[in-house]
This record gives C-alpha cells, structure tokens and sequence, in this order.
C-alpha cells in the first residue's frame, strides 16, 4: 500500500469540487453566489494540505511512483492556489455581474486547478497528460461560457481544435519516447537515455513533437496564434485564469518532460527552446506595439514573457530552473493584478476594451492606476520591481550558459517592450479621463489589488524570499 | 551610524510619507525632510579622510546571496561630493516648487523626494547591480514629472527619454551579468580587479559607452536631452541637469575607465572627437536657439563635452608627457572633469530656475517674447547676468576652474585639441550673453514685460543659495579638490595597469 495521503490535497479539491458541483444543483436562484465563498474554502484547505504534506527535502513517490511530491511540486502548488484564490476574487464580480453560472464557472476553474496540480505532481507522462488534459477540456469550456456570445464561441473552437492538434502531437511524442525507452516513468527514461548515449533516432523524433506540445501549451511562438485570439473572446475573467496560473503549471510541465526525463538530450531541445524563445521574445514584443485591444495587447506580452521563461529553461543549468520557475511565478502574480485592474474597471458597467478605454485612470482612480503603473513597469523589467530580478535571474543563467548573444537579444526587445508598457501609463497618468466617475470596486477586490501592486513593490526590494525558495527546489 | 542608507531611505519614506500628509502640508514637510538629509550628507564632508583613496562609510549587508549581489554602500572622492551636491540641489528644487505647483504638489514633491534618495543610491553604491537598480529607478519618477506637469509636448518627450536612456543601460546590465558571471561578485571593485581580454574589453566598453553617452549626453545620442528639459517642469529640468547627466559622468569614471583601461585607451580619440563635436558643434547649435530652455540644454550638452573630454584625454596627456602617468597634468583633467561636474551642478540648476521664474511670470519661453526686463525686475536681473557669467566660464566663478583645469591639461596632450576645447570660451560667451542681452537689457519690451514683478523673499533664497555656491567654489575650489585627490591618484593607478 503506498502513500496515499501524498495526494490528500488532490483528493480533497475532487471531493469539493463534486460537492460544490452537486450543492449548487440544489440550490435557490440567489443562493448561487454561495459557490464562491466554498471554492475559496476548498483552495484555502488545499493550499494548507499542501502544506501540511510537503516533504522538507527530498521527493516522496505515490502510486506506484506515478505520483511525485518534491520541493519544485511544493512550491508550484502553492503558488498556483494562491494565485488561483487571486483569480476568483477578481473574477468574482464579473461572473456575477455578465450572468455567467456560477457554479459552472467555479467547478470548472476548481478542476482546472486539480488539473494543473496533478501535472506539476506527475512522474510518469500519463499521468502528467491526464493532468493536462483535465485542465485544457476545463479551459476550452470556460472559454465557451458564454455561449451566446459569437466571439466567445469562436475562440473556444479555434482553442479546442488547436488544443487537440497539439495534444495529440504530445501523446504522438510520448508513444515515441515510450517505444524508444520501454518506460513511461520520466526516472526510468532517463536512466534509459543516459544508457544510449545521446539517445535514439526514437526518442529525438518523439522529442521534437514533446516540444511542440510544450510549446503550444505554454503559447511560445510559433504555436501562439491561439493566444490572442483566446484572450479576446474569452470572457474577461477567464482569460485572467489563463493568462495566470497555467503558466506555472506549463513551466512544470517543461521541467517534468525535459529535465526530469529527458535531461541527457538537452543539448537537442537546447536548440528547438532557443528558437522558440528568440521568436516569442521578437514576435511578442513586435506585435503587441501594433495592438488597440488591451487583453490582445496583453496576449502577445504573455507571448514575450515566455520567450524569457523558455530562455531560462534553455540555459540547461539549475540556475536556469530556478530562475524560470521565479519568472513564471513573478509573472502570473503580475498579470494577476493587471486582469484585476481591467476586471475591475469593467464592473461599472464601462466596458474596458480598448487601451484608450484606460484614458485618465489617474484622474479617476489614483490607486488603480497606481497598482497597474506598478504592474506594467514590473513587466518591462525596471528596478524597483519584481520583475527586473526575474529578468535578471534569467538573463544571468543564459550568460552562464555562454548564450550572452541570446541575452543580448533578449533585452533589446524589451526596450521595444517598453514602449507599448509607457503607452498604457501614459494612457492613464498623462491624459485626461473620457468620463470622470471613479472606479468602484467592492473592499475586498481594493485591498487585494493594493496588496497584488504592493507585493510587487515588496518582492522588488527583498526579491531573496521567493528567489530562495525556487533555488531550493532545484537543490541550489 | 549607517549614514548613506539614512539619507538614501530617508528621502525614499520622506517621500512615501509626504504623497500622504495630503496638499496642505506636504510642502512644509518636504522642505524639513530635504534639510536633514542635507544635513546628513554634511556629515559625509566632516566625517570625510581626505589622505584615503578607499571607500568610507562603508556599509554592508548580504541581499541576494544566491547571485552574490550586496546592498553594499561606500563613498570616495568622487562620489561624496556628488551626494552632497544632489541633497543641495534638492532643497532648492522643494523651495522652487512651493506655491508654483497647484496640481497634486504632494505627489510632485513626492517624485522629487524619491528621486532624490534613487539618486543618492547611485552614487553611493559599490555593488555593480544595487548601482544598476539605483540608476533605472530614477528613470521613473523622472517620466512622471514630465509626463504629469511637463508642457504640450510633454508625451513624446518624456517617452523619449525614457526610451533613449532605458536602451542604453540594457546594454550596461548585460556586460554587468557577464563580467559578474566571471568573478561570481557583482562588486565595483571586483571589476575593478578582473583580467579581461582585448576583445572581451572592447565589447564592454562599448555597452558601457551606449549607457553612460546617452545619460550624460553626448553628440550624437543627446536628442532626447533638449526635448526633455523644454517640456519638463522648471525643477524637473534643474534635477535633469544638475543631477541625472551627472549619473553619465560618473559612470564613466566608476566603470569605463578602471574596469577596461586598455580598451578605455585604445578607443580615447572616439570619446574625445566625440567630446569636441559637442563642445563646437552644440556650441553654434545653441547660438541658434530660440527658446531660452533650450538654449541652456545645449549648452549642457557642451559644458558636458568638457567632462568626457577631461576624462578620455589623460590617454594622450600620458602618451605625450615624458613622465607617463606620473605626470600632473593626468590628475587634473581628471579633476578637472568633477569640477566641472559639480559646478555645472549648481550653474545649470540655477539657470533653469532663472528661465522657470520668468516662465511662471509670462508662460513664455521664447526670447523674442522679452526685453528689458532689468527695468522691472532689477534683482532677478542680478541674478540672472551673474548665472549667465557664471554659465560663459569668468574667472571668480566655478564655471571657470573646471574648464580651466581640463584645457590646461589637454595642451599636454594635442594642441588642437586645446584649441577647439578653449573655443568654448568665446561661443560659452557667445550664447549666454547674447541671450542676456536680448532678455535682460534694453528697453522694456511690450506691456508684459512692463507689469513683470520682481522675485518674492522665497525666489531670493533659492536663487540666493545657489549664487553663494557658485561664487564660493569659484574663489576657493580647494576643498573640492582635497577631497578627490586621493581618489582620482588611484583611479590614474588603475587607468594606468593593464589588464591584458
């Protein structure tokens, strides 16, 4: 019998998310609501189970070594329930607000969840695909939630056609790499692999469809087309969801399938990354200059964001794992509260679309405006914010890795970024406001806002706390 | 007592607190905090070893170990004069503020406050990434106070700026990481101490190059500088050019010159044409001008071709000279070049403040729009003639001795060199003065300039105080110079040991 209270934490949000999923059945009409309030319960009691459960050092396996909890499991899981707790609360209103279902939206975001926790949790790649894929089916039928909204409808069909093109390309590479190494088990594969040298012609051909997998599940270039698509038709509050926590759970995924398996043929996915991350970094940044829509402005700075984690991945160095993982993290937190801005303008019934939409938002809500002048400037990558050291930590591992042309690369386009960042500031402290009243958000969506902006400000001058903790995951 | 984090951290919170306090008394308390930071910074003057070339006030504490990077602090001959110019520059610049900002002056005084403690930082730092953070954080409030209080073009200027400076330091950042990468320390004085190669060099001194030409500003990377300092707000501009340009001139000498020598030497004459283009050059581009803010912008740009000009020059005074580096010809350019620096400081600010009061008494920059205003305004008047003699270089004031010191030095070297630098004289004399003349002097103008009041007991303090500088390290410059010496004969030391 194996350990399987490893998995309590899973185990536990299935159950909430079965309870919540049939409570809400039973329900009145105004009582809906209610569903809000359990699923935070559900992320708090799982976050402190996960906890409760982590090992201090080392990896414990479950399941007959399918199931895996180690110091990188730990911190993802958390990071991904804190952020996902972020999410409801800014999403709260908005559902409310645009009648989408309650209980649909949480259940489906709670699975989305359990998905994300079971792939970062994941030592054999079934495993890691079925977590996968319960969390892709959850965000295709989020995208979809509002179904009588045509541009909704839409992107969830181009995102579920392109998602299972994609997923199918991954199951494709791990039959390859299972036919070549015999083993589903990503510690067996490497033993495997490192036995054969640099590997079969196999194992390479199913590598190359792995990292096209990856690739389009992270939404790295040139498997981007979905994202902005996505982010505009999605409902506000669902592209917050994506643009969030997946990208710590992908950032798993990548460390799972390349580093914990596939480790001894990193120089052949060196190559692949670095393509991938040059085009995110160049194709993200270039095309987000030309954007009038906010969340596809936004979409392709995802895009570049991803070019940066990839290039911290590709640096093929704990270092570089590290400072991916403290990226993906940073950067989730970031658009967190860059969604919870717009989210948050749009409940007075002002719908925030455009960029101009953000015109005079000093004028009319100096601390919104604050907290999202804060976020944007993070995102370019300037002192005193958070994410110049996530900038810092991966352009510092790919210069180790002797790749300072990469990195060159890198921080011209985000000078180019720049710009597009200081438009939306200058939107908001330089001009004056379309319409005077000012935003009103419900306390509770103020305070975390002010403290997601404030975090962001805190990280930035004691960057050491979370940095810490995403070394020790890789044993630094 | 950590001195430097004080003065860094209180003008930081000072700043926080004073965003707060709300309008009505913000400007009381942002008057008192710059004072104790002032205050703070004398300390660094008393407290200073002159007879010592190593840091002092040395403070130290581990940040980020994982990467090595410290919140190490310290100050030498260099840097302390500079902090104690900007906590200087930063009570003029609250004083100037007082009733002229009526839209959100506690945020106003706020950017200044925190921009002031950034600036601090800068040169305080002696870990290379803390003086990087330091050195982009100030970009911030800078394009806020453009970008809220500036003029009609403010957008495009201040994005300019932010854009412009943000891409050269990028460069710096990733030559920091690499060197870095070698030593596994990001200190200054690591760097100052790793063996590079020949190419390694040449590449570095070009990131640091892009970085500090664009901050302090040379020809050609000095567009954004002009734009700037016209739609900036009086003070803004004051801070611009008396502090941020500065951050440039330091760089130069922190980093360029000690942590690649050789290619600091083989690449001299770059800087040095450079250098004597934008004496020249922007010295007959300032003749031109129109608008008295720009004008003085120009004239930034060339009073600061005689910074770069001192520093680079010292290659060809060595080569020249039968005594090498041993020469005292070396020393004063380089100490020529900080004189300059910190006078500038003061003579830029007060320019500034001088076109800022007219400015808030007509909303007119233009000269064409004055004349004659000596005869409503005899004080401001005074003032303005001893800023613009100050600016033109006359002997008695500080603007003199920088400039002499580093023409001096360059006969050494070439003295063609010399000859172009020392034109500076006559066009420096050239373009202030005629703007004076068409101001100041003449008869009254129009019926605007007629019903021009003089300057209020709080325009004479500021004015006041900066006059007193001006005359004072003119007369007697002496313990500007003990205080550096030390430290510009071991900084010749490092110039002079080859790393290959």
């Amino acid at each position: 019998m194996d350990n399987l209270g490893l998995a309590a934490p899973e185990m536990f949000l299935l159950c909430a998310i079965c309870l919540i999923l049939v409570g809400d059945l039973f329900v009145t009409e105004a009582r809906k609501p209610l569903a809000y309030g359990l699923s935070q319960i559900a992320l708090l009691v799982t976050l402190i189970l996960t906890w409760w459960i982590s090992p201090e050092t080392g990896a414990v396996t479950a399941f007959g070594g399918s199931f895996i909890m180690d110091q990188m499991a730990a911190v993802c899981k958390s990071w991904i329930l804190v952020v996902s707790m972020g999410v409801f609360l800014y999403s709260r209103d908005f559902v409310n607000s645009h009648k989408i279902t309650n209980g649909e939206y949480y259940t489906l975001a709670l699975s989305g969840v359990l998905g994300m926790m079971i792939m970062v949790s994941s030592s054999t790649m079934l495993t890691l695909y079925l977590g996968l894929e319960l969390l892709s089916l959850s965000l295709y039928a989020m995208v979809a939630l509002k179904r009588t909204d045509e541009r909704s409808a839409e992107a969830a069909m181009k995102y579920f056609v392109l998602g299972a093109l994609a997923s199918g390309a991954l199951l494709y590479g791990i039959s390859m790499i299972y036919g070549a190494t015999g083993s589903l088990h990503f510690d067996e594969i490497a033993i495997a692999l490192s036995a054969s040298g640099e590997g079969s012609t196999a194992a390479m051909f199913g590598l190359a469809f792995l990292v096209v997998g990856i690739a389009f599940k992270f939404g790295a270039a040139p498997f981007h087309m979905w994202v902005p698509d996505v982010y505009e038709g999605a409902p506000t509050s669902v592209a917050l969801y994506i643009s969030a926590a997946p990208k710590i759970a992908a950032f798993a995924l990548a460390i799972r399938f390349l580093v914990d398996g596939l480790e001894t043929a990193h120089n052949s996915w060196q190559g692949m990354l670095i393509v991938l991350s040059v085009l995110s970094i160049v194709i993200g940044n270039v095309v987000a200059l030309a954007q009038v829509s906010i969340k596809r402005m936004l979409a392709y700075s995802t895009i570049s964001h991803v070019g940066f984690i990839l290039l911290g991945l590709l640096s093929g160095s704990e270092q570089g794992y590290s400072a991916a993982m403290f990226y993906a993290i940073t950067y989730s937190f970031t658009s967190l509260g860059a969604f919870g801005v717009i989210l948050a303008m749009d409940r007075m019934g002002v719908s925030v679309n455009l960029l101009t939409d953000l015109r005079g938002l000093f004028r009319r809500s100096p601390t919104y405006a604050c907290v999202m002048g804060i976020l944007l400037v993070s995102m370019t990558g300037v002192p005193p914010t958070v994410g110049f050291y996530a900038k810092l930590a991966v352009l510092s591992a790919a210069v180790k890795a002797d790749l300072t042309w990469l990195a060159l690369i890198a921080v011209i386009f985000s000078v180019v970024g720049a710009f597009y960042y200081l438009r939306v500031i200058k939107y908001m402290f330089f001009d004056e406001p379309v319409e005077p009243q000012p935003v009103l958000a419900a306390m509770d969506v103020h305070v975390g806002l002010a403290i997601n902006g404030a975090a962001i400000l805190f990280f930035g001058l004691f960057p050491g706390l979370i940095m810490a903790a995403c070394a020790a995951a890789f044993g630094l | 007592m950590p001195i430097l984090s004080l003065i860094i951290w209180l003008t930081i919170l000072g700043g926080l607190l004073t965003l707060f306090v709300g309008d009505q008394r913000c400007r009381m308390l942002a008057l008192v905090i710059s004072i104790i930071a002032f205050v703070f910074s004398l300390t660094l003057y008393f407290g200073f070893d002159n007879t010592t070339a190593q840091m002092q006030f040395v403070e130290h504490a581990a940040w980020l170990p994982s990467f090595g990077i410290n919140y190490s602090l310290g100050v030498d001959g260099i840097s302390a004069p500079l902090i104690i110019l900007t906590t200087f520059i930063n009570i003029v610049v609250v004083i100037s503020a007082w009733e002229v900002i009526q839209d959100k002056p506690a945020m106003y005084l706020a950017s200044f406050l925190i921009m002031t403690g950034f600036m601090v930082g800068v040169f305080a730092a002696t870990d290379s990434i803390l003086f990087y953070i330091f050195f982009e954080a100030t970009l911030l409030p800078m394009f806020l106070i453009i970008g809220i209080w500036g003029g009609p073009r403010r957008v495009y200027a201040t994005i300019k700026f932010f854009l412009y400076t943000f891409f050269g330091s990028v460069f710096m950042l990733v030559a920091l990481i690499y060197m870095g990468s070698k030593t596994d320390s990001f200190a200054i004085q690591a760097l100052h101490d790793l063996p590079l190669g020949s190419t390694a060099q040449t590449v570095i001194f070009f990131a640091f190059f892009i970085a500090f030409a664009v901050k302090i500003p040379m020809w050609p990377v000095h567009t954004w500088l002009p734009d700037a300092h016209v739609e900036a707000p009086t003070a803004g501009s004051a801070v611009l050019a008396a502090i941020m340009l500065k951050m440039g001139g330091y760089g130069f000498m922190r980093f360029s010159l000690p942590v690649v020598p050789d290619a600091s030497a083989q690449l001299s004459w770059l800087v040095i044409l450079f250098s004597l283009i934008a004496v020249v050059y922007i010295g007959f581009v300032a003749l031109a001008q129109s608008d008295m803010k720009k004008l003085i912008a120009y004239s930034s740009i060339s009073h600061m071709g005689f910074v770069t000009l001192g520093m680079f020059v010292i290659f060809g005074i060595m080569a020249n000279s039968t005594e090498g580096a041993a020469d005292g010809h070396v020393v004063m350019a380089l100490e020529g070049a900080m004189v300059q620096m910190i006078s500038h400081g003061f003579i830029s600010a007060a320019m500034f403040l001088c076109v800022g009061v007219l400015y808030d008494r007509m909303h007119s920059r233009q000269i064409a729009d004055y004349g004659g205003v000596v005869n409503t305004m005899p004080l401001f008047a005074a003032f303005m003639v001893f800023f613009a003699m100050a600016n033109a270089g006359l002997p008695g004031t500080s603007g003199f001795v920088g400039e002499f010191m580093v023409i001096l030095a360059t006969f050494k070297a070439n003295f063609w060199y010399a000859f172009l630098a020392a034109s500076t004289l006559i066009l420096g004399a050239a373009y202030t003065l005629w703007m004076v003349k068409r101001v100041v002097f003449g008869d009254v103008a129009n019926e605007n300039v007629a019903a021009l009041t003089d300057i209020n007991r709080r325009e004479k303090y500021m004015l006041g105080l900066l006059a007193a500088m001006v005359l004072f390290f003119g007369l007697w410059p002496q313990p500007m110079v003990d205080m550096m010496h030390a430290t510009i004969e071991n900084l010749v030391q490092h110039v002079t040991t080859s790393k290959l």
